[in-house]
């Protein structure tokens, strides 16, 4: 292996770890509401209004914790 | 109510990809080698009498048994008696909506399932059943987790998904009928209120006396806050950078905890378990009414980064610090069932004492209703049911080793109630030398001022038990002397988690009551209408609010009173979702596979009915119930005060405690039995019908996705999606997919 197929994998490694991150956190929900808007020729809501609508829609959906 | 009779065993899907038939010759030299490294493993655990074990052993036999169970026996379930088939479109594609129904990558919905599932009960329930030996513990939770827990949440989330994601009650009223119905929607809200109630005894337990752990636990709550209009109003959506923040916060609460105890400010902070109570009834009743955004999500975002982080740090250290086994591997107490911790004997109360981590009737609430909703693919739900499930038993597994690990003597000078070690460290020495330990009481003092406590004696509940342990192993991996702030991490981790889950259970217990409600008076029904919100959060936050408080102030002690009805309570929830899929493999056909869930089921009906039975009947006082009660009642009639109790007005208390634990687990337990005799009508009846009955679940449609089942793409399944994605044209393929 090479120094640049170690640098290679690393960042590989990296950019998946923060793809999960994202994903998992919901992050990536907004870049993909872009995408939606930008695919179907709608003007986007503003970040701030777009997250609050995400938060709101939690609070009738009851996230169990088990023990 | 949709009907459809599906035919199954025809047209099945084609065989799953690398099936038994087709295995390279480097997989059967890969999985013998699994197979003969866990082999081993088990036969030192098994054979080693008096020496000196490591700890590590259990690590192996465990990884070893789940990568086989994984590799071979979800396959069956899922390929040959569930017939998983992704040709057909999952509820997530079919509904989607980007709210409930949302096609998800199956590793992300996997760390959000597993996020829901695990909890502190996986580190709990080992602890205390390290009474028993490590042998025991370890066998019921590895066989436990292959043959029964994982088979339930993975039958329960397919069967789920085959129906649009219906929730467990839902689907017992449907497939069993209205009466078993019934039973299991009270069996559910009881059972969840026992649970809330165990959950936070065990935080009070660890908290009280404890100026440190107050102030770090009550610096979460602002940390929470911050972060909820941090990402309301500052930034946004930016999740991962205000958990960071969030991360950072706690760590410095943790150290500031060890700050505050040298100054006046300690004396205020040291809280008696009583104003805890009073503390946590009053934290859960304002989280379960404020807004999601403010308290809830962001704390559970916190609490999952620091459960992933201390999992992964436990694993490590244990590879590092390699540390060797203290306790026997089996006790007497297993065989005599006398044992301080909790009292009867290895059968059944070892497989009550560890319910999560082995089976947890608590998961199938979480893998029907949430997760199936977001199945990308069926054949998924092994990864994702299955697979999660052993997660959890791998985080039982290193509590157990936690416990284990640490010096017994000290171990049950922690885990016994004070009534029995007295208090002090000098009486609770010369009580474990009763058992024959020679830990003295200059060893009790030494240990508590490692992690700086004013006292470990009799910290009851299993988390200052692990907190103990962790602290040892994490000490001895990285060095450094920091066994107190290690110690106040781990408590922190703890009761960071059974907060989230007291906070989410309170809230979901109130939907269910106006959900309930709603029925006869439907403005209660509306989960915007205040006055409901208010009302129904009370009742909820009252309930396991006066059973905490009973459990609290019990003189015989909480953990040791009210652990094995938790144990036994979530176990009976198992027992209703066990039989709720048994009895839809038999009304789908398939009563030759029945025994995949009907051994389970068996199995856990035996254990959990003998200990009900012995609970309710025994007439050993330690044991039974009312034996108790009536021996306490037969002692104050002539007078006396018998000790743990100090006074007739504690002997009162113990007959009462006493009786209601009795009246709640033969209630439990009869609501079970109903059930089970519902389905049973069920089960005679499909099998009348020439072997399958109609169902409720939804027709098949076609499915246009191509996603992977496992958690690793096959060359195979690579093909495939590159030609689906050339063949469709979309571009728009993620960073990490594959």
């Amino acid at each position: 292996m090479t120094g640049g197929d170690v640098r290679e994998a690393v960042l590989r490694a990296g950019r998946g770890v923060r793809w999960y991150l994202r994903e998992w956190s919901g992050e990536a929900r907004w870049d993909e509401y872009l995408r939606q808007c930008a695919t179907h020729g709608h003007p986007p809501v503003s970040r701030r209004e777009f997250e609050r609508r995400r938060a709101d829609a939690l609070e009738s959906r009851p996230v169990s914790r088990c023990c | 109510m949709s009907t459809t009779v599906t035919q199954d065993d025809t047209g099945g899907p084609a065989r799953p990809p690398g099936s038994l038939r087709r295995m390279s010759v480097r997989s059967v030299i890969v999985w013998a080698a699994v197979a003969a490294v866990g082999a081993v493993a088990w036969t030192v655990l098994a054979l080693s009498r008096g020496e000196s074990v490591s700890a590590l052993w259990i690590l192996f036999a465990a990884l070893c048994s789940y990568a086989i169970a994984y590799r071979f026996y979800a396959r069956y379930i899922t390929y040959t008696v569930l017939r998983a088939d992704d040709r057909r479109a999952t509820p997530a594609e079919r509904l989607h909506n980007g709210i409930d129904f949302d096609v998800t990558d199956r590793r992300v919905l996997f760390g959000h399932h597993f996020a829901a599932i695990a909890g502190a009960g996986p580190l709990v329930g080992p602890v205390l059943a390290a009474q028993m030996g490590y042998l025991p513990g370890t066998i019921w939770i590895v066989v436990g987790v292959i043959f029964a827990g994982a088979v339930q949440d993975l039958t329960v989330m397919f069967f789920s998904m085959r129906r649009n994601g219906k929730s467990l009650g839902q689907m017992v009223r449907e497939e069993i009928g209205i009466i078993g119905g019934v039973a299991a929607l009270i069996a559910v809200f009881a059972i969840m209120i026992i649970i809330l109630a165990v959950l936070a005894l065990i935080v009070v337990n660890a908290l009280a006396e404890s100026p440190w752990g107050v102030f770090s636990i009550a610096l979460t709550i602002p940390i929470a806050l911050f972060m909820g209009i941090y990402l309301r109003r500052i930034r946004p959506g930016r999740v991962l950078e205000a958990t960071g923040i969030g991360v950072v916060l706690l760590l410095l609460a943790i150290v500031g905890g060890g700050w505050i105890q040298d100054t006046g400010l300690a004396e205020a902070l040291t809280l008696s378990k009583e104003w805890l109570v009073l503390a946590l009834v009053v934290y859960g009743f304002v989280a379960s009414v404020l807004p999601v955004w403010l308290l809830l999500t962001p704390r559970d975002y916190l609490s999952t980064f620091m459960k992933i982080g201390v999992i992964v740090l436990l694993a490590l250290s244990l590879l590092i610090a390699r540390p060797v086994l203290q306790a026997e591997a089996i006790t007497d107490f297993a065989r005599e069932g006398t044992g301080p911790v909790f009292a009867g004997s290895l059968f059944p109360f070892v497989f009550i004492t560890i319910a999560c981590g082995a089976l947890s009737g608590f998961h199938a609430l979480i893998s029907s209703g949430t997760t199936p909703k977001m199945v990308a693919k069926e054949s998924q739900v092994r990864l994702i049911g299955y697979g999660g499930m052993l997660m959890e038993s791998f985080v039982a597994i290193s509590a157990l080793i936690a416990a284990c690990v640490i010096d017994q003597g000290l171990y049950y000078a922690m885990n016994s109630p004070a009534g029995a070690t007295g208090g002090t460290v000098e009486s609770a020495a010369t009580f474990v030398q009763g058992f024959g330990f020679d830990t003295t009481a200059q060893d009790l003092a030494a240990a508590s001022a490692a992690v700086q406590e004013p006292s470990l004696v009799s910290r009851t509940g299993g988390a200052p038990t692990l907190a103990v342990g962790i602290s040892e192993i994490f000490s001895t991996a990285f060095g450094g002397g920091l066994q107190a702030f290690w110690y106040h991490f781990a408590i922190m981790f703890e009761a960071l988690f059974i907060l989230t889950a007291v906070d989410a259970g309170t809230r979901v217990g109130r939907f269910m009551l106006q959900d309930t409600i709603g029925n006869v008076w439907k403005k209660f029904g509306d989960l915007s209408w205040r006055p409901g919100n208010i009302i129904a959060s009370a009742v909820v936050v009252l309930l396991w609010g006066s059973v905490l408080y009973i459990g609290v102030t019990d003189p015989l002690g909480g953990v040791n009173q009210l652990f094995p009805l938790f144990g036994i309570a979530n176990q009976l929830l198992a027992a209703i979702a066990l039989t709720l899929v048994t009895v839809l493999l038999i009304k789908h056909g398939k009563l030759r596979w029945a025994w995949v869930t009907g051994v389970p089921l068996v199995w856990d009906l035996v254990v959990t009915m003998t200990a009900s039975w012995q609970k309710v009947f025994s007439d050993v006082p330690a044991i039974g119930y009312f034996a108790q009660a009536q021996r306490y009642r037969d002692a104050r009639a002539a007078g006396e005060v018998l000790p743990p109790a100090q006074d007739p007005g504690q002997m009162d208390q113990v007959i009462f405690n006493s009786t209601l634990n009795g009246v709640l687990q033969s209630f439990f337990a009869l609501l079970v039995v109903v059930v089970v005799v519902n389905a049973v009508v069920v089960i005679v009846r499909a099998i009348r019908a020439g072997g399958s009955l109609p169902t409720t679940e939804e027709p098949a449609v076609p499915s246009q996705l191509v996603e992977p089942a496992g958690l690793f793409a096959t060359a195979e399944e690579k093909r495939a999606i590159a030609e689906h994605e050339r063949l469709v044209g979309a571009g728009t393929t993620e960073g990490g997919r594959g």
